[in-house]
C-alpha cells in the first residue's frame, strides 16, 4: 500500500474506486488489489477499521480482554489491506457519487472529482435512531458511541449510568465496560415478550450460528453481575440543561432511576445517504424495518457499475461484510476482465457460502431484537429531527392537514434539511406518517437525498473544474 | 462524565477548551478532549437554543459541533487534536464577519 | 366522488395556493388538488426573491404586474400572518445585481435602461452603483466585483413558509387541500367541470390549471394552450449563519435561519432533475468570488429543480373560450407574484373574468401571424 494520499496526488480516474474502510471496504480493496485492479479506497476516518474495528491498529486499550477477541480479528483484515497495493486515501469526505460513477471528495480542505469504472459503496451502518422523551439532553448518547469512546480513547464513563435499548451490542457494551471495571446502575431492556415466538422459529439456525456460543456466555455474566429490568415500555430521560434521571415503566410499575450518563442502542440500520443520493434504488424491509438496497447476488446496485456491500447492502454483521466485500470484488474484478469467466466462476461461489455462514442466525437476530413500534414511532414533545427540534406532534399534525410523504414534510417542517441530511430522523418520520396515515413505509417512502452528502465549503466547491456548458449555465 | 483508563505512554499534547488548558493523547479526537475537560455540553441549538453533547461519535448525527481554532461548525468527534488546538463551546448558529480578504 | 366545489385549483404549489386562497377571500368554496409525496414541485426549488428590477424587458404589462404584486405583497403577508401566526418572513430592504467586471455592469445598466425606456414602462427608482457604493450596502466585497444596479422596491421572502401559511390559511377557511390526486382528465358536464384523479373524481364550476410542467398536457382538455417546458435551475444552501447579509443580491440572500442561498443556473435539460458538480462549482464560484470571506462557509444542502418557463419567460394567464369556467395561471416567480395571484388575479377568476390589461399574457400571443 502506497502512504496515505493526500487531494492533489489523486489520479483523475481509478478502475475501482471503495468509500468505506470498514471490514467490507478492506476485504473488497484488498482483494481488488490482489487481482492486480487499480483500486483506491476513500474513508472519513485517520485509520482503518470503520466503527466496528475502530482504531484496531492503535487503540490505547491495553488489556487486550476488555474489548473481546472478535474485536482484534479485525486487524489481520488491516494489515492485509496495507500489505496490499490499494491506494488508501484517509481523512477523506466523499460527498457526491453521481450515477455516472464522478466521485466529489474532499480531503484536507480540498477537493477533487475522481472517476471510476466501478464504485463499491462500503460506508457501513448507523445506530437506528432511538427517539425517547429527552434523547437530547447532553448525557444521553448511543450505546455505539459509549464504544467508540472505549476503542479509541479508552475512557470509561464515571457516575451513574444507565444502558437502555435491545440488541446485541447493548449486551457487549456491557460486559466491555464490566471488564474495564465500570459499575452499571441497571440495563433496560425493550425487547417485548411477543419477540421471542417470532424468533423462536428462526432457533435451530442460530443455534448452529457462530452467534450463538459467543452471545450466551457474555449474556450470562452480564445479567450475573448488572441489574436487568426486562420487557420495559417506556423509557424518558429527564433533566434541566442534562441529564439527570432515566424513568421507566412496565404496565403499572414505574421507577425513576438517578442518572448521569444513559447510552441508547435498538440495532444498527444501513447509512444509506450516499447509496441513495447516488440513486441506487432501496426497498423497505419489514423485518429488518429499514431501508435496504435492490441488490443482485454479487452486491450490484439498480445503477450499473456500483456496488454496495457490508452493512450498507443490509446488516449482517463484520464477518458477513467482509464476504460482501469479496463477492463485490470478484464481481467488479470479472467486470473489469481482471479474472476470467473460470477464476469467477470457481471464486465466487467459495464467498458465497462463507457469506451464506456467517448470515446463518442473523434471522434469529433479527426476529428476537426488532425494536417495538412505540420505541420507532414517539409522540407529543419528543423530537424527532434532532437539527431541526421538529417533534412527533408537528409531524402528525401536518399529517392530519394532508402532508402525504417525507418529502412534504420537509418542504412544511424542515424536518430532514440540517446538517445531518435526515440520517438521525428518516425512519422515525417515514414510520410516524405510515403510522399516522395507516399505510406502510414502503407505501411512505423516505427522503430524496441529494449532494453534498456531507457538508464541504463554499471555497472547496468553487475550485472543482467546470465545463463550458456548466459555466454557461450559470453566468449569463 | 467520562474517565480515561490507565493507558501507560502516550505522547500528550496541550489544548484548551473554552480556555482552560488540557492534556490529551496526541491524534485522539477532540471529543476526548471536551469529556476530559469535564464538558457534558458542547453547544446549544441555533432553533431553540438547547444543549447538546456528542450522541453518535461517528460523524452522522452533527451534534458535537464546536468552534476549533476560530472554525466554527466543526465536529469534535472527526477532528483529531493538535498542539496548542483551541476548542471552545459554540452557541446557536456560527457568525461570521464580513471583511474584504486580500485576494 | 367530492362534493361540488365552486372552484378547483389543479396544483397546490404557490400558483395554486395563491389563487385558492384568493378566490377563498371571495367567497369561493375551493378544492386544492395535488400530486403525491414525489412530483417536480417547482415551488421548493425557489430561491425566494420577490424581485422587480430587471423584469419585463419585452413586455412592460409584466413589469407592471409585478410591481403591483411587490406593493401588495406586505399585506398578504400580514393578512396570512394573522389568520394562520405563520410568517412568511416577506422584506424588501431594496435588492442588489452584483456585477464582476465592468463589462458586465455596463452590460446590465444598458438592459436597465432599455427595459425602463420602453413605452408604457411603470415608474420605479433604480440607480447603478459603483464598487464603493456596493460594498456600503454589502461589505465584504471581493476585488473582482465593479459594481451593481440596486432597486429599492426588491426584497425576498421564505417561499415555505408562504406555502405553508397558504395552505393552513385555505384549510381554516375550509378549503379541502386533496394530495394524492393527480389530475389525469378533465371533461365539462354542462355546467360542472369533472376532473379524474388518482384519487378519485372532483366536481367544480370552475376549474384554475395550476399545475406547473403538468399544464402543458391539461390546458388541451379544456380548449387552452400552455407552451411551458422546464427549465432546470440549482441552488446551494450553506449551514445556519447569524444575520450578517442585510439585502438580498439576485444570487445570494440570508434567510430568516440564517442559512445562506446561492443561486442559480439556467438549464435546459428536459424533464432531468438530477445535479451536477460542474454546476455547483461555478455557483460556489461565482458566490465567492462577490464575498471571498464566505469560503468557509459550508454548504450543506443542494438541489436541482424545474422552473416552469414559457416561450418568451413571461406568464400566461388565460380564460379559456370552448369551455367558459376554465382558466389557465402559469408563471416561473410564483413568490413574487403571489400577492398579485392572491389579490388581483383570483377575484377576476371570481367575478367569471380576466381583465382586459390581462389579455397580453393569453397564449395568442406565441401564435404565429399568418403570412401577408
Amino acid at each position: 500500500m502506497t502512504a496515505p494520499l493526500a487531494a492533489a496526488a489523486l489520479k483523475d480516474r481509478y478502475q475501482l474506486a471503495i468509500v468505506g474502510a470498514g471490514p467490507a471496504g478492506l476485504a473488497a480493496a484488498t482483494l481488488a488489489a490482489e487481482k492486480g485492479i487499480d483500486t483506491v479506497l476513500f474513508d472519513e476516518q485517520p485509520m482503518p477499521g470503520g466503527q466496528i474495528y475502530r482504531s484496531v491498529g492503535k487503540s490505547p486499550v491495553r488489556d487486550r480482554a476488555i474489548l473481546g477477541e472478535d474485536y482484534w480479528k479485525g486487524g489481520a483484515l488491516v494489515d492485509a489491506f496495507q500489505a496490499s497495493r490499494a491506494a488508501y486515501v484517509p481523512n477523506a469526505t466523499v460527498w457526491q457519487l453521481a450515477p455516472d460513477r464522478e466521485i466529489g471528495v474532499s480531503v484536507g480542505g480540498a477537493a477533487r472529482l475522481v472517476r471510476a469504472d466501478r464504485v463499491i459503496l462500503a460506508t457501513g451502518a448507523m445506530e437506528r435512531p432511538m427517539p425517547i422523551p429527552g434523547w437530547t439532553l447532553p448525557g444521553v448518547m448511543t450505546a455505539g458511541a459509549g464504544q467508540i469512546l472505549l476503542k479509541s480513547m479508552a475512557m470509561v464513563p464515571s457516575g451513574r449510568i444507565v444502558i437502555a435499548g435491545l440488541g446485541p451490542l447493548l449486551y457487549l457494551i456491557a460486559w466491555q465496560y464490566l471488564r474495564a471495571g465500570v459499575k452499571i446502575d441497571a440495563i433496560l431492556e425493550t425487547t417485548p415478550r411477543g419477540n421471542r415466538w417470532g424468533a423462536a422459529a428462526h432457533l435451530p439456525a442460530f443455534l448452529l450460528s457462530p452467534y450463538f456460543a459467543k452471545g450466551r456466555k457474555l449474556l450470562s455474566e452480564v445479567r450475573r453481575r448488572v441489574r436487568v429490568v426486562g420487557m420495559v415500555e417506556d423509557i424518558r430521560a429527564d433533566g434541566g440543561d442534562k441529564l439527570q434521571s432515566v424513568t421507566w415503566a412496565r404496565g403499572a410499575e414505574r421507577e425513576t432511576i438517578p442518572a448521569d450518563l444513559l447510552l441508547l442502542h435498538q440495532g444498527v440500520v444501513p447509512n444509506v445517504n450516499l447509496a441513495m443520493a447516488a440513486g441506487c434504488a432501496h426497498e423497505w424491509d419489514a423485518v429488518q424495518l429499514c431501508f435496504n438496497p435492490v441488490l443482485d447476488a454479487f452486491g450490484e446496485s439498480s445503477i450499473p457499475g456500483i456496488a454496495i456491500a457490508g452493512d450498507g447492502a443490509g446488516i449482517g454483521g463484520a464477518e458477513s461484510a467482509a464476504h460482501r466485500g469479496r463477492l463485490a470484488a470478484i464481481a467488479a474484478a470479472r467486470a473489469l476482465g481482471a479474472v476470467d469467466a473460470t477464476t469467477f466462476g470457481w471464486e465466487a461461489p467459495r464467498h458465497q457460502g462463507q457469506l451464506a455462514r456467517t448470515m446463518r442466525g442473523r434471522a434469529f437476530l433479527d426476529a428476537l431484537f426488532r425494536p417495538p413500534h412505540s420505541f420507532r414511532v414517539p409522540t407529543g414533545d419528543t423530537v424527532v429531527c434532532r437539527c431541526e427540534e421538529v417533534t412527533a406532534a408537528d409531524v402528525v399534525d401536518a399529517v392530519a392537514k394532508g402532508c402525504p410523504g417525507p418529502n412534504q414534510m420537509k418542504a412544511l417542517l424542515r424536518s430532514g434539511m440540517g446538517p445531518c441530511q435526515g440520517r438521525m430522523c428518516g425512519l422515525t418520520v417515514t414510520e410516524t406518517i405510515a403510522a399516522a396515515r395507516n399505510r406502510t413505509p414502503a407505501e411512505i417512502g423516505y427522503y430524496r437525498l441529494r449532494a453534498p452528502v456531507k457538508p464541504i465549503t463554499l471555497a472547496e466547491l468553487a475550485n472543482l473544474p467546470a465545463s463550458p456548458e456548466a459555466v454557461a449555465a450559470v453566468v449569463r | 462524565m467520562f474517565r480515561r483508563l490507565p493507558d501507560g505512554a502516550q505522547s500528550l499534547v496541550t489544548v484548551t477548551v473554552d480556555g482552560r488548558a488540557v492534556r490529551v493523547p496526541a491524534g485522539e479526537m477532540a471529543a476526548g478532549a471536551l469529556y476530559e475537560a469535564g464538558l457534558i455540553a458542547c453547544r446549544t441549538t441555533p432553533v431553540k437554543g438547547k444543549p447538546r453533547g456528542p450522541w453518535c461519535m461517528m460523524g452522522v448525527c452533527f451534534d458535537c459541533l464546536v468552534v476549533i481554532d476560530g472554525m466554527p461548525n466543526r465536529q469534535a468527534c472527526l477532528t483529531p487534536v493538535a498542539e496548542g488546538m483551541r476548542i471552545e463551546r459554540q452557541d446557536g448558529a456560527r457568525t461570521i464577519a464580513p471583511m474584504e480578504i486580500e485576494a | 366522488m367530492t362534493p361540488g366545489y365552486d372552484v378547483a385549483c389543479i396544483g397546490g404549489g404557490l400558483v395554486g395556493a395563491a389563487v385558492a386562497y384568493g378566490l377563498q377571500r371571495e367567497g369561493a368554496r375551493v378544492a386544492l388538488l395535488d400530486q403525491g409525496d414525489v412530483a417536480y414541485r417547482a415551488s421548493r426549488g425557489n430561491f425566494g426573491l420577490v424581485w422587480v428590477q430587471s423584469k419585463g424587458l419585452g413586455m412592460p404589462e409584466y413589469a407592471a404586474w409585478t410591481k403591483r404584486s411587490s406593493d401588495s405583497w406586505a399585506g398578504l403577508q400580514a393578512m396570512l400572518r394573522e389568520e394562520t401566526g405563520i410568517d412568511a418572513s416577506f422584506e424588501r430592504p431594496g435588492g442588489l445585481h452584483i456585477c464582476l467586471s465592468e463589462a458586465e455592469l455596463q452590460a446590465r445598466v444598458d438592459q436597465l435602461k432599455r427595459l425602463h425606456n420602453q413605452r408604457d414602462m411603470v415608474q420605479y427608482d433604480w440607480q447603478a452603483l459603483d464598487r464603493k457604493q456596493t460594498a456600503a450596502l454589502a461589505p465584504g466585497l471581493g476585488p473582482d466585483v465593479a459594481g451593481a444596479t440596486f432597486c429599492p422596491i426588491d426584497g425576498h421572502a421564505n417561499p415555505l413558509k408562504l406555502l405553508r401559511a397558504l395552505h393552513t390559511a385555505i384549510q381554516r377557511r375550509g378549503g379541502d387541500y386533496l394530495s394524492e390526486h393527480a389530475a389525469q382528465r378533465i371533461e365539462k358536464a354542462g355546467d360542472v367541470f369533472r376532473i379524474a384523479t388518482s384519487g378519485g373524481t372532483v366536481e367544480a364550476a370552475k376549474v384554475v390549471l395550476t399545475a406547473g410542467v403538468m399544464n402543458a398536457t391539461l390546458a388541451a382538455m379544456v380548449g387552452l394552450r400552455a407552451p411551458v417546458r422546464p427549465q432546470r435551475g440549482q441552488i446551494l444552501v450553506s449551514e445556519r449563519v447569524k444575520p450578517f447579509l442585510n439585502l438580498p443580491i439576485s444570487t445570494i440572500r440570508q434567510t430568516n435561519e440564517g442559512s445562506v442561498m446561492f443561486g442559480d443556473s439556467l438549464e435546459e435539460t428536459g424533464f432531468d432533475d438530477s445535479q451536477g458538480a460542474g454546476v455547483m462549482a461555478t455557483l460556489a464560484s461565482r458566490a465567492h468570488r462577490i464575498f471571498p470571506f464566505l469560503g468557509q462557509v459550508r454548504i450543506v444542502r443542494a438541489w436541482a429543480a424545474l422552473r416552469v418557463m414559457s416561450l418568451d419567460g413571461f406568464p400566461v394567464y388565460e380564460q379559456s373560450e370552448s369551455h367558459p369556467g376554465a382558466y389557465l395561471a402559469t408563471c416561473h416567480s410564483g413568490v413574487t407574484l403571489a400577492a398579485g395571484h392572491a389579490l388581483h388575479l383570483a377575484p377576476m377568476i371570481a367575478k367569471g373574468a380576466l381583465a382586459p390589461s390581462m389579455s397580453v399574457f393569453s397564449a395568442r400571443r406565441f401564435d404565429v401571424p399568418a403570412a401577408a
